[in-house]
């Protein structure tokens, strides 16, 4: 909520006021962690760069809400930097637990131990980090994001079952250096090697946004005439492309298979339309777990270090049904 | 000969050439350019649709720049536009309704139109840094975007609107023809009126200009509403383009790229000369470098990297005394 209040707080300075002034920074969210039975749990979120990730933060906003836990929010905007500073401000502001999704995996161990050197104990939500100091946070919840690679995988093995022709696939990638993108690509391909008829014959960042996942695939398409397959990491980036595959006149998800990873609503109703042909989900609403672990972690319980989300995957069949009860 | 060679933009176009032909080592279908369902469609026509919002955006900075200032809050500009206009487009009863979707677009230009204001009187009436005025619609400007959309992405399924960036008129894309206007129109209006000299003397001098009689005031508040409008115009192509507004990707550092181009196109960032031609040719430049990345597969990883050397080969090649340099030593070595 901070950021937001930041937000209406300048934007009133810029319509009453100019700029006279930064003191007013984050007034709303004042007080510290420590009194009175409540946990105050700092959160810092990615950023929103897809349905999937605003369907995570909804979820975390309202298990805390239920929960009764006092939550610090805040969106790093996609930037390392932004969430390192988010991470000291709630060390400096003493919380009873920090949870984070990381924007990328490297560069933590410092920020953490400053955590641990204060008492705070960390939790990892959606993301890992790649540090080699596992005693820097609690526990890690989230999806298996190999595994999704390999379902993606699986799916893709068996729909082109008995057949000899070669196969070529383009692949979107996520942020390059972000977790999901290096463990969906690797899961995928451990999956596919053992047959040499499936070929990647592309594979490029679009940033998980539809705008890069559009651009990219328009460049593919001329590049390389004859795609039979795209392997998005997320639903957005694949339904950009869907639009580029459009534009040039081909059937998405009849001239070209689309396999993604998500199942965020709008990928759904496309799921659902034909126009994709399978989603292996990564379900965002962690949040009821996370409260729990929260609570866990301040009352001194021991956690596990690896906690899975519940998760699933959808043909278009699957889709059709689920759709009517999706929630994000 | 050598005229050519020493104008300003033969270097960035020799670039842009040598960037164009080095795609068809990769895809040998390139340069072709093909009727598909009643449009044109080709690599080329990606290169152009893709670099329009960065093209409007360079065209408005170029002014700015022109008259000694920068606009570094024209990404956020740029969010909000494709914002509000996703906002109001979402609320309408039928969002086929062209005249509700033109309604949009002219609040959201005018809503830019106000915040360009802003900026102009900060730098020139209360008298802030350029850099420091701007930077304040910038960080602001990114959570007003936020705000509106309450951080989510805003989807909307409106065919008039999907024309704006996403369309075809005559085979053409709309985006483009839109952006060629644009530039036809500030082309005109600074070169074939006094309009274009007056804003170089003012950046070249404001002093000696409001002593001569200029209203350099005016003219540098028009400047930065000019660059407002060309990014909501942006906005609106970018957000048209996949149909949603996403108010965190939307123009984000789309001010470097756009300084960027105006450097590339010739323009000095202490102001005064100013060259149209050149910053639409370095917005396509840039927005070829990508599609070029993906054409010839430069791995993620290393794609900024690649960018970073064409960048700095550029620059070197459009640096005077590093070819003096160059061209000195081989005739150095050819004589001995």
């Amino acid at each position: 909520m901070s950021r937001k209040w930041t937000a209406a707080l300048l934007a009133g300075a810029l319509a009453l006021t100019g700029p006279a002034g930064c003191g007013g920074e984050d007034a709303g969210s004042g007080g510290s962690g420590s009194g009175g039975g409540k946990i105050t749990l700092g959160f810092s979120q990615v950023g929103a760069e897809s349905g999937w990730r605003t369907a995570n933060t909804k979820s975390i906003q309202e298990s805390a809400a239920t929960a009764g836990i006092d939550l610090k929010f805040s969106d790093a905007q996609g930037k390392q930097e932004n969430q390192i500073k988010a991470l000291r401000s709630f060390i400096a502001q003493r919380v009873d637990v920090i949870a984070f999704s990381p924007v990328v995996e490297s560069g933590w161990d410092t920020v953490l131990k400053e955590a641990k050197d204060a008492d705070i104990p960390v939790i990892l939500t959606d993301r890992a980090v790649d540090s080699q100091d596992t005693s820097l946070y609690k526990s890690f919840i989230g999806s298996d994001f190999v595994l999704e690679g390999k379902k993606a995988g699986e799916w893709l093995v068996k729909e082109y079952e008995g057949k000899t022709d070669t196969v070529n696939i383009v692949e979107l990638q996520g942020t390059p250096g972000a977790a999901p993108a290096n463990d969906r690509k690797a899961g995928f391909a451990d999956v596919i090697k053992a047959d040499p008829k499936f070929k990647v014959i592309a594979s490029q960042t679009g940033q998980f946004t539809r705008t890069d996942g559009k651009e990219v695939m328009e460049a593919f398409l001329k590049t390389y005439p004859d795609i039979d397959v795209l392997y998005a990491h997320n639903d957005d980036m694949g339904l950009g492309a869907i639009e580029a595959i459009e534009a040039a006149g081909k059937k998405p998800g009849t001239d070209i298979k689309i396999i993604t990873v998500d199942a965020v609503k709008d990928g759904m109703t496309a799921l659902a339309g034909g126009k994709i042909n399978y989603i292996v989900e990564c379900s965002p609403l962690l949040g009821p777990q996370l409260m729990d672990l929260a609570k866990k972690v301040k009352a001194g319980e021991q956690v596990p270090q690896r906690v899975l989300t519940e998760e699933t995957t959808f043909t278009q069949e699957q889709a059709k049904a689920a759709l009517p009860d999706r929630k994000y | 000969m050598t005229a050519l060679t020493r104008h300003r933009l033969f270097w960035p176009a020799v670039v842009l050439v040598l960037l164009l032909v080095s795609n068809v080592f990769f895809a040998p279908r390139f340069f072709s350019i093909t009727l598909q369902d009643g449009h044109l469609y080709g690599s080329l026509i990606d290169v152009l649709r893709s670099s329009t919002p960065l093209v409007l955006v360079a065209l408005g900075m170029t002014v700015v720049i022109a008259t000694g200032g920068i606009d570094l809050s024209v990404g956020s500009v740029m969010a909000i536009a494709g914002a509000l206009a996703c906002l109001m487009i979402g609320d309408l009863p039928d969002q086929g309704s062209v005249g509700g979707v033109l309604l949009a677009v002219v609040a959201a230009v005018g809503l830019a139109a106000v915040l360009g204001i802003w900026n102009g009187v900060l730098v020139t009436v209360i008298g802030i840094q350029p850099i420091i005025a701007t930077l304040i619609l910038m960080v602001a400007g990114r959570g007003i975007a936020q705000l509106l959309t309450d951080g989510q992405i805003i989807n909307v399924s409106s065919p008039p609107f999907r024309m704006i960036g996403a369309g075809y008129f005559l085979t053409l894309p709309v985006s483009v023809l839109i952006v060629a206007a644009v530039v036809v129109a500030a082309a005109l209006l600074t070169r074939r009126s006094a309009l274009g000299v007056l804003v170089e003397a003012v950046g070249a001098s404001p002093t000696a200009s409001r002593l001569a009689g200029i209203r350099a005031r005016g003219l540098t508040i028009m400047a930065y509403v000019f660059a407002a409008v060309c990014a909501a115009v942006a906005g609106l192509i970018f957000s048209s383009n996949v149909a949603s507004a996403d108010s965190n990707a939307a123009g984000n550092l789309i001010e470097l790229d756009a300084i960027l181009a105006v450097v590339i196109g010739g323009t000095a960032l202490t102001g005064g000369r100013f060259s149209l031609a050149g910053s639409v040719l370095g917005a396509v430049l840039i927005s070829a470098l990508d599609i070029t990345t993906y054409t010839i597969g430069i791995p993620a990883e290393t794609t900024l990297l690649f960018k970073a050397v064409v960048v700095v080969v550029l620059c070197l090649s459009q640096s005077a005394a590093f070819r003096a340099v160059v061209f000195r030593r081989r005739t150095v070595g050819a004589s001995a």
